[in-house]
């Protein structure tokens, strides 16, 4: 199942994807879909799902569609359940003899369609065992309606609904650990990853999830440049940073076996990775250093468990 | 020769179902028509049926995978109650502007609060303006037979709508009473293979659906669905031709009881209109007065003109609603029959009834004393009040 990672003819292949859509400049969504769509074998079809949210309504635009693939939306909090319907139609079909091609289901959703209003609905799908990926692009907060905080968001992040002010610093709670929770529904497959150098890691992970018979969930760290306050080009940095600090750890949980993917040599601060980003600006002031530490605290107790659940 | 049997009006939707053998059933259990699911799967692990269950985990999910698998090209079927539907709210909307031919077994039953499991039609009233045809039914013979003429309806080119098949929680959901069953390979025949134009996983072209479309483009999918409601008026008609063919069982907009020379007329939606039919008898035998009953069986789309013809001459109406929508002013059904009389400038005296609520019963000596008060009512013109309750304890 698993090829050797040729970067080159990856790159290469056709987008399924197409360019026009209306992302921003700097989205990670975009660029996190094209390289899940990239782990598609170029001779196999694909429906595309998607929950409501930026990639939706940038993508597919009435009557402009970006997917060479089927595709559908549905509504916020039910992309889950929409591909079960679409793969359970599938099944049936091809056992009438009614399709004859190999079909793949992936479905999109962002943080909030996934870790919150779709929760539900995610964990329905996933618990059923249909023969679908669910990517959960997570940018850390509802980015469509303009950057109010998600249960993805994390601690102190300044967003719209925790701003950060005269009494406040920013989000008061942790941000819930999905991957980990998508894990104990005992899928056959699920796994955390984001852009890294090459894309080795998004791109294998992409293709076990697809080509792992049943249920599989990938969680993607998909950065905004609007809510999170970067520039653009900063994108690869600020996931290399999320990834050194062990602030989003790359591991994948294969039949209840937990993998670490990657472990860094010299675990960076995590304050390298707040600094990066507009939204933690308040942490930076004289009052902030007691919340980097308390952020630092969080990290490594997740960072110490995940080692251990990985037994590394 | 059709098949006599006794069913509840749930086993009769089920039994529907299998003879239609649907392909994809999400489904998730709210009394009282969890038993159409269950059956369904009993069929599923006997091996009769190719239909694939679906174990959603909500009502919402059971719509959006509903959703799904029609989008993907597949027949889809559900069935819920109530508070399930009042939860795919939302996706009752999706589906009917995605122009998907789902069939949904609406079982009526009352919405909370307070929590009550019987029947009245909040839930299926509530929904009237989601862009779903509905269709009603006073027994278990017509739940059966509407449930086979559904698909043919939503599935026609000129539709292509969702169609609710509607029927009175415990009444006729688990009333037991005779009824005729056509033969499998009749009712094979008469729904048809599922072949849509467009689909997700058609082979040859593929498909995108559930677009943003901006103010320049959302007005004229409206429209669209307009000009599928109205088209659905013919269609409608067309398959209950078709369907009298195969059963000898004559369904049109709605049934006219004894009108040709009533005078005093109730309309009414559902499994009461039997009890009204036994007070129309009696009080023709009794006093000789004219009494009429005029059931709806279409109520999405509308049938205006043809109701509004058929009532225009008469002396007073009462029209009967099971649902209150608290405008203060009537119920759902109450209004669109006013409103349809208004168009053709009938001299009829209109009053609007509630009954039924939360499955409170009606006997025929309730339907007695509306006549009555028709009587009344065309004799003095006035009318009293446009927001009565039959059966209401007042104190």
């Amino acid at each position: 199942m698993e090829t050797a990672y040729n970067y080159k003819e990856v790159m290469s292949r056709p987008e399924r994807l197409a360019p026009g859509h209306r992302m921003c400049a700097g989205c990670g969504g975009t660029v996190a879909v094209r390289a899940v769509l990239r782990a598609l074998h170029p001779e196999d079809r694909a429906v595309i799902g998607n929950a409501t949210g930026c990639l939706e309504v940038s993508t597919f635009m009435y009557p402009y569609t970006a997917y060479e693939d089927s595709y559908i939306h549905n509504a916020f909090e039910n992309a889950g359940a929409t591909m079960s319907g679409v793969e359970t139609a599938y099944r049936v079909l091809r056992k009438k003899g009614k399709i004859r091609e190999n079909y793949k289901f992936i479905t999109f959703g962002g943080d909030g369609g996934t870790y919150d209003i779709g929760f539900q609905s995610l964990s329905g799908a996933m618990e059923r065992g249909h023969d679908m990926v669910y990517v959960c692009y997570d940018n850390g907060a509802y980015m469509n309606t303009g950057t109010q905080r998600s249960s993805a968001t994390p601690q102190f992040a300044d967003t719209t609904t925790t701003p950060a002010g005269e009494v406040s610093s920013g989000k008061v709670q942790v941000r819930k650990d999905l991957t980990a929770v998508m894990a104990e529904h005992h899928i056959p497959y699920a796994a955390q990853t984001t852009f890294t150098g090459n894309f080795r890691d998004l791109h294998t992970k992409a293709e076990k999830a697809i080509y792992t018979p049943g249920a599989a969930f990938l969680n993607v760290m998909s950065p905004c440049p609007r809510g999170w306050g970067y520039e653009p080009a900063e994108l690869m940095q600020i996931c290399r940073l999320a990834v050194e600090s062990c602030y989003w750890p790359l591991y994948e949980v294969v039949d209840g076996k937990w993998i670490l993917s990657y472990e860094p040599k010299n675990k960076l601060p995590v304050e390298d990775f707040l600094r990066s980003q507009k939204r933690f600006k308040h942490l930076f002031t004289p009052d902030g250093e007691e919340l980097i530490a308390q952020f630092q605290a969080e990290v490594d107790k997740r960072w110490e468990e995940l080692k251990k659940k990985c037994g590394a | 020769m059709a098949i006599r049997e006794r069913l509840s009006g749930n086993e009769a939707v089920a039994y529907a179902i299998r003879q239609i053998n649907p392909d994809v059933m999400p489904a998730f259990p709210i009394t009282p028509s969890t038993e159409i699911p269950q059956y369904v799967a009993n069929y599923i692990a006997n091996g009769k049926v190719d239909t694939e269950f679906i174990h959603v985990e909500s009502e919402h999910s059971a719509m959006s995978a509903a959703i799904g698998a029609c989008a993907a090209g597949a027949r889809a079927v559900t069935a819920t109650s109530s508070c399930g539907m009042a939860l795919m709210w939302e996706e009752l909307y999706v589906a009917a502007s995605d122009r998907l031919p789902i069939v949904l077994a609406l079982v009526n039953r009352a919405l909370s609060g307070p929590i009550n499991i019987n029947a009245d039609h909040s839930d299926s009233m509530g929904a009237r303006d989601t862009g779903w045809i509905q269709i009603y039914a006073e027994s278990n013979q017509e739940v059966y037979d509407n449930f086979l003429q559904a698909y043919p309806i939503a599935e026609h080119e000129a539709v292509h709508l969702p169609v609710m098949i509607c029927q009175d929680g415990f009444i006729t959901s688990h009333g037991v009473e005779n009824i005729l069953l056509a033969e499998d390979d009749r009712v094979k025949e008469f729904v048809g293979e599922y072949c849509p134009a467009h689909y997700l996983l058609n082979e040859k072209e593929p498909m995108a659906l559930g677009p943003y479309a901006v103010s320049n483009y959302y007005m004229e999918t409206k429209r669209g669905q307009r000009e599928a409601m109205e088209n659905a008026r013919q269609v409608i008609l067309e398959v209950a031709e078709r369907f009298e063919k195969m059963t000898g069982r004559k369904y049109g907009f709605f049934e006219e009881y004894r009108m040709e020379d009533a005078e005093y007329v109730i309309v009414i939606i559902g499994s009461a209109a039997g009890t009204c039919r036994a007070a129309v008898d009696r009080i023709r035998e009794v006093s000789g007065k004219k009494a009429g009953l005029l059931k709806i069986r279409v109520f999405r789309p509308f049938p205006e003109k043809e109701l509004a013809e058929a009532l225009k001459d008469k002396k007073a109406v009462a029209v009967l609603d099971r649902s209150e929508m608290f405008s203060a002013t009537g119920g759902p059904l109450g209004t669109e029959v006013r409103s349809a009389l208004y168009g053709v400038k009938s001299q009829a005296e209109v009053v609007n009834y509630f009954y039924g609520l939360g499955g409170r019963d009606i006997t025929v000596e309730d339907f007695e004393e509306v006549y009555v008060k028709l009587e009344e009512l065309a004799q003095t013109r006035v009318v009293k009040d446009m927001y009565a309750y039959i059966g209401l304890r007042e104190k």
